[in-house]
């Protein structure tokens, strides 16, 4: 009879393996689901894991690999200091849209006006944006108890209303033929967030991502507010005894989460999506959840993560295209990636054992 | 006569720690027979072998004359096997009758079962209100339950794990009293306990566990307690060595202190009054749930009070979360190790770090730590109180109870406090390290600290307090010197009997 | 404004426009009660729409669909169950996968089904009752899974309070150790839980797609196992009063879609998310009043491993 144990440490080495085993069940499982859809599943995972990279179109695709991954590395590393602390924001989605439509909102009323200060301008005000709609359910729960993880996604689909109404209504593009969505803000130069290298996707936002990585390992490993996330999520009672006030954590962890999501939103507004569109968003809110704990909450694990799951995205529209793979195929992939993650990750803190221990 | 349980040869391993080897011994119908050993003698492991919760690796055991091999508690409760636990199985949430029911292989409809508790309650002089929910009780009541759940099934022989260690002396009293009544009715009782002079007042044979081990068996009336406690211990003991010093000025001061509990079915503290000078050592008894993890939240500050509440060298401390606090010298220690005092997944020096952080100098520029100064830090401890680990990067989870307790202990003390508060320092550890811990404390006092030692063990209070109150209900009663103190006046002073009587001698 | 809206119609179409947020959080409580916080509700709920949709067209029954909707969604819990009771894997991360995988795994299966009409689920004949004036529009002009819900409230509520089973569940949710130190079999319990709750969470979610929409598309359950979850803290985790819960949000639901139809002056942006801001309204008014901890199950969200 199979068993678990508790160690009587932590693994060190299930923490990294469990990522890599689970990419690698998750392909076997994969595999077997492109074949129940019909797919050649060898063709299949070739065409969305090898294509992208080395292809015949890998030049096109390597730059899309950061601009997709920008985005959920940024948003990954906000969720993942809050995951860390026990404080669970899920609603990373609604923050990227509202910092994405405050941003935007502020660049475009300075439309046609030529000024440097507006791009940086636009990012702040969507960085603020974001961080408002974050620090709603950390309000509510200082004051009131409620329960963020619902409060959070509540917000979401409050601010793909907003979304709507900005793209229908206040953010309309006058000269668009009454098209729903804004005017293209990657074409006005005083907004733009251009790609920097040519080919690398390389913009603004991915800069700022790793930036973002490196300032969160530095706070993570080496800061006293990096210790008091990691022991108030690991052991609440503790952390008060150290002094951890747990309700700024909670502010500081869905303010920054926010802000961050909202910084994702408005990058890619005023670069690789250009509009303000009802549907401008494509669900990275959500894919960074599974990016966050991909990457074991690590900053630097979270930028592997981002640029595996960035990955999928890619080769995932690949083979849409080229094998006629459904587009959801993909979300249930990385769902899956997910549950064998969660699954194996019970190896960091207990063993397996062999034979009859007790009666349970 | 012929034995009512017969355990022969019984062993249990557990991957790096034998639990129990080749332990035998009988418990005749009708007898007291204690289980004598210190914390991590292999008591725990050998009755939950016999309650049916671990498995043995070897040995056999018999009941009634026949094989028994209980798979599950059910089938030792089948077999009229019950048994009391140190760590209660209740439901706060759950009425009385409810966890009566939930203890029962097939209870009767609620208010059958109602009725019945109200009868042996009586029967027995433990009184308890079947409708009332577990989460109001205070520990003895909570007790009651326990043991009520174990009379009702008409066992033949009830296992009690440890079970004065939340009671009042007097309690304790009539606890035993109801004992004797059982046994008196032919009821087997294994009674475990580490507890010399309860066992000597009321057990009629001893099996006496050393590193899971039987290393003695006798009659506890034919032996002091010395002799007793050298068995169970290996070694003899020597008390604490204290030097009466001058007290200083007063380096805490309590006045008026009411708290709600922030804790479910907590207790909330009630006009608590009381001032510690430098040098000396306030020892606060109750039992369980009086009040005293209220308290010592309050003193650490995870508890914000009203002004002038709480005064730490004079200073208004009512409103200063723990950090400011530890800046004016005070340090704590809770009772729960794992989670509270420390952080179980992490490594001794984040834990050290933890409570340290400040007094010890380990932050430096911009709020950035300074790790190599955490692990000196870690290290000393590791040297100073003799903590058995690998060293600063074991996880803290990894640590033996008493080693954690020295960790935990010496963590605070090493921070030059002026002010030490702990709650239940040697809970659970065993007797060397406990020794060494009292030791430590008396050693910070006479360097002029003000200590608050807040604990359940009468003994150990008596021998290192010079002063000594008592929380009950979450009031403290007014502190009075320790010495010349009696069990007697100490048990009042912990609210006495609570209600309870003596079971009628009716059998 | 309320002009233009009869109040009986109203009534009505909220009894049946809370049935699938009812059924699953009476299901989600009875999880939560046991000790497990599953937050993949949303992902139950679409994989039985999903499934019971699939199959209720291609048999021609509702009954089969339904049928089949509870255990498409029983078998997606077993992961969660699986990841929760066996692997110890956080509750909070493993429900939130669920969902992920729930509706990614649900457009995937769904895709040839887009604008398929399902068949019908009736009402049930009440013959002259449902002719009965105010009454019979209330009361009796309803299809069996709406009757079935209602049941199924009243015997939750019987099973948890009045029985041996509700008991040992309350236990096990209460103290995962308590219990397992009497002998109770904390895992299987909470399985059967799980199970129960999924079964529930699927019956909902096919009410969507077969009765209230009633076509497949992507996403259709639109947030309505999170309302759900919201409805459980919302009720103290006590049936009868997710049952109010349930009907105070299927009541603001129609009367939002009512004032959209009766061309009120609001705009729809807001009326349509009307339904998620109360919900967190409703939060903060229940979360702030009482003071502990709103008697929730105290070992909810931890998972249960027997050391030594």
């Amino acid at each position: 009879m199979l068993r678990l144990e508790k160690r009587p440490a932590p693994s060190r080495f299930w923490l990294w393996a469990a990522p890599i085993v689970a990419v690698l069940c998750t392909m076997v499982a994969g595999g077997l689901m492109f074949a129940a859809l019909g797919k050649n599943p060898i063709e299949a995972l070739r065409t969305i894991f090898w294509e992208p990279l080395f292809g015949e179109l890998a030049w096109y695709f390597r730059g899309q690999l950061l601009l997709k991954a920008g985005p959920l590395v940024l948003i990954a590393i906000g969720l993942a200091m809050g995951y860390r602390a026990g404080i669970w924001n899920i609603g990373a989605e609604g923050q990227y849209i509202i910092g994405a439509v405050v941003g935007a909102s502020v660049g475009l009323a300075f439309y046609p006006a030529e000024h440097w200060f507006i791009f940086p301008l636009a990012i702040l005000a969507g960085a603020l944006g974001g961080m408002t709609w974050g620090l709603i359910p950390a309000i509510l729960r200082v004051k009131f108890r409620t329960n963020e993880i619902l409060v959070s996604l509540m917000l979401v689909y409050v601010a793909q209303t907003i979304l709507a109404m900005a793209a229908l209504g206040f953010l309309r593009n006058p000269e668009g033929n009454n098209f729903p969505g804004s005017r293209n803000l990657s074409q006005y130069p005083a907004t733009a967030n251009p790609e920097l290298i040519s080919g690398t996707g390389l913009h603004w936002g991915v800069v700022t991502a790793l930036i973002v990585v490196l300032l969160g390992w530095l706070i993570l490993s080496r800061h006293r507010f990096g210790f008091e996330i990691r022991l108030a999520g690991q052991a609440p009672r503790a952390a008060r005894f150290a002094g951890v006030n747990p309700d700024r954590m909670v502010l500081i962890c869905l303010g920054l989460s926010g802000a961050l999501a909202g910084l994702a939103g408005i990058f890619e507004v005023t670069g690789p999506s250009g509009i303000i569109s009802p549907d401008f968003n494509v669900g990275y809110g959500f894919t960074a959840i599974i990016v966050a704990f991909l990457g074991r909450l690590h900053p630097v694990g979270i930028l592997l993560a981002g640029l595996l799951m960035a990955l999928t995205y890619i080769g995932g529209e690949y083979a849409a295209t080229n094998l006629g793979l459904p587009s959801a195929a993909v979300q249930a992939f990385q769902g899956m990636l997910l549950f064998f993650l969660l699954a194996l990750d019970v190896f960091g803190n207990y063993r397996l054992r062999f034979g009859s221990g007790r009666a349970v | 006569m012929s034995d009512l349980l017969r355990i022969e040869g019984l062993g249990k391993t557990y991957p790096g720690v034998v639990a129990n080897a080749d332990v035998s011994f009988a418990i005749r119908p009708g007898e007291i027979h204690a289980l004598l050993g210190e914390n991590g003698a292999g008591k725990s492991t050998l009755v939950k072998m016999i309650y049916g919760l671990v498995r043995p690796d070897t040995g056999r055991m018999t009941l009634h004359a026949q094989a028994y091999a209980p798979t599950e508690p059910r089938a030792a409760r089948a077999s009229g096997v019950a048994m009391v636990f140190q760590h209660f199985n209740l439901f706060e949430a759950l009425t009385v009758a409810e966890n009566v029911a939930l203890g029962m292989e097939n209870p009767p409809p609620m208010k059958t079962l109602s009725a019945r508790i109200a009868q042996v309650s009586g029967d027995y002089g433990l009184p308890l209100d079947p409708a009332r929910r577990v989460g109001d009780l205070s520990a003895g009541e909570r007790q009651r339950v326990e043991i009520i759940r174990c009379l009702l099934q008409s066992p033949r022989l009830l296992i009690m794990d440890e079970p004065t260690s939340v009671l009042t002396p007097q309690e304790v009293a009539i606890l035993f009293a109801t004992l004797r009544k059982l046994a008196a009715e032919g009821v087997s009782i294994l009674y475990i306990s580490h507890k010399l002079e309860e066992i000597r007042s009321l057990c009629d044979g001893a099996t006496i566990l050393r590193r899971g081990r039987v290393v003695a068996s006798c009659t506890p009336r034919d032996k002091t307690a010395g002799e007793l406690a050298e068995m169970m211990v290996g070694s003899a003991l020597s008390a604490p060595a204290r030097q009466p010093g001058a007290k200083g000025d007063v380096a805490l001061e309590v006045a008026g202190l009411s708290l709600a509990s922030p804790i479910a079915f907590g207790t909330a503290l009630k006009d608590i009054r009381f001032a510690v000078r430098k040098g000396e050592v306030l020892g606060i008894a109750g039992v369980a749930g009086n009040g005293q993890d209220e308290l010592l939240l309050a003193l650490s500050g995870e508890l914000r009070t009203a002004p002038g509440m709480v005064r730490i060298g004079g200073k208004d401390a009512g409103a200063l979360r723990p950090t400011q606090r530890r800046a004016l010298g005070l340090v704590a220690a809770p009772e729960e190790r794992l989670g509270h005092a420390a952080a179980p997944d992490m490594t001794l020096t984040e834990n050290a770090l933890l409570s340290g952080a400040l007094r010890r100098g380990l932050l430096g520029r911009g709020g950035f730590l300074r790790w190599g100064q955490a692990k000196d830090f870690a290290s000393e401890i590791i040297a100073s109180f003799d903590v058995r680990t690998p060293g600063p990067g074991a996880a803290a989870r990894s640590l033996s109870g008493g080693n954690l307790q020295k960790f935990v202990v010496g963590r605070e003390l090493l921070q030059s406090p002026s002010v030490v508060v702990v709650n239940q320092p040697t809970w659970g550890v065993d007797a060397s390290a406990a020794a060494s811990i009292r030791q430590a404390l008396l050693d910070r006092a006479a360097q002029g600290a003000a200590v608050v030692v807040i604990s359940q063990d009468l003994d150990e209070l008596l021998e290192i307090s010079d002063s000594f109150a008592a929380l009950n209900g979450g009031r403290l009663s007014a502190p009075r010197p320790a010495q010349g103190l009696t069990v007697e006046e100490i048990g009042l002073m912990m609210g006495g009997a609570h209600g309870m009587e003596v079971a009628h001698a009716s059998a | 404004m309320l002009g233009g809206i009869d109040p009986f119609i109203l009534i009505a179409s909220l009894i049946a426009a809370s049935v699938p947020i009812l059924l699953a959080a009476l299901g989600e409580a009875v999880v939560e009660r046991a000790g497990v916080l599953n937050l993949g509700v949303e992902g139950m709920m679409i994989m039985g729409a999903v499934t019971g949709f699939m199959v209720s067209v291609a048999t021609g029954s509702p009954l089969l669909g339904f049928l089949a909707a509870m255990a498409g969604a029983m078998a997606l819990s077993l992961i969660f169950a699986f990841l929760t009771q066996v692997m110890l894997a956080n509750q909070v991360a493993s429900g939130l996968a669920l969902t992920l995988f729930g509706l990614g795994f649900s457009s995937l299966l769904g895709q040839g089904y887009v604008g398929v009409k399902p068949p019908l689920t009736t009402a049930v004949p009440f013959g002259p009752l449902a002719d009965l004036p105010v009454i019979g529009e209330i009361l009796f002009s309803h299809d069996w899974i709406t009757y079935l819900s209602l049941a199924l409230v009243g015997l939750v509520w019987f099973v948890l309070n009045r029985t041996r089973t509700g008991l040992i569940l309350r236990a096990v949710g209460e103290n995962a150790e308590a219990a397992h130190g009497l002998g109770y079999k904390v895992r299987r319990i909470r399985l059967l839980a799980i199970l129960f709750g999924a079964a529930l969470a699927g019956l909902g979610g096919a009410y969507i797609s077969l009765v209230r929409v009633p076509q497949w598309t992507d996403g259709i359950t639109a947030g309505a196992g999170w309302i759900a979850l919201a409805i459980v803290v919302f009720a103290s985790w006590r049936p009868l009063r997710v049952l109010a819960g349930a009907w105070l949000f299927g009541g603001l639901t129609v009367l939002q879609l009512n004032l959209q139809a009766a061309g009120s002056g609001i705009p729809v942006e807001y009326l349509s998310m009307a339904p998620y801001l109360i919900t967190i309204i409703v939060l903060v008014l229940i979360s702030s009043g009482k003071g502990r901890a709103l008697d929730a199950p105290a070992a909810l969200g931890q998972n249960f491993h027997a050391s030594r």
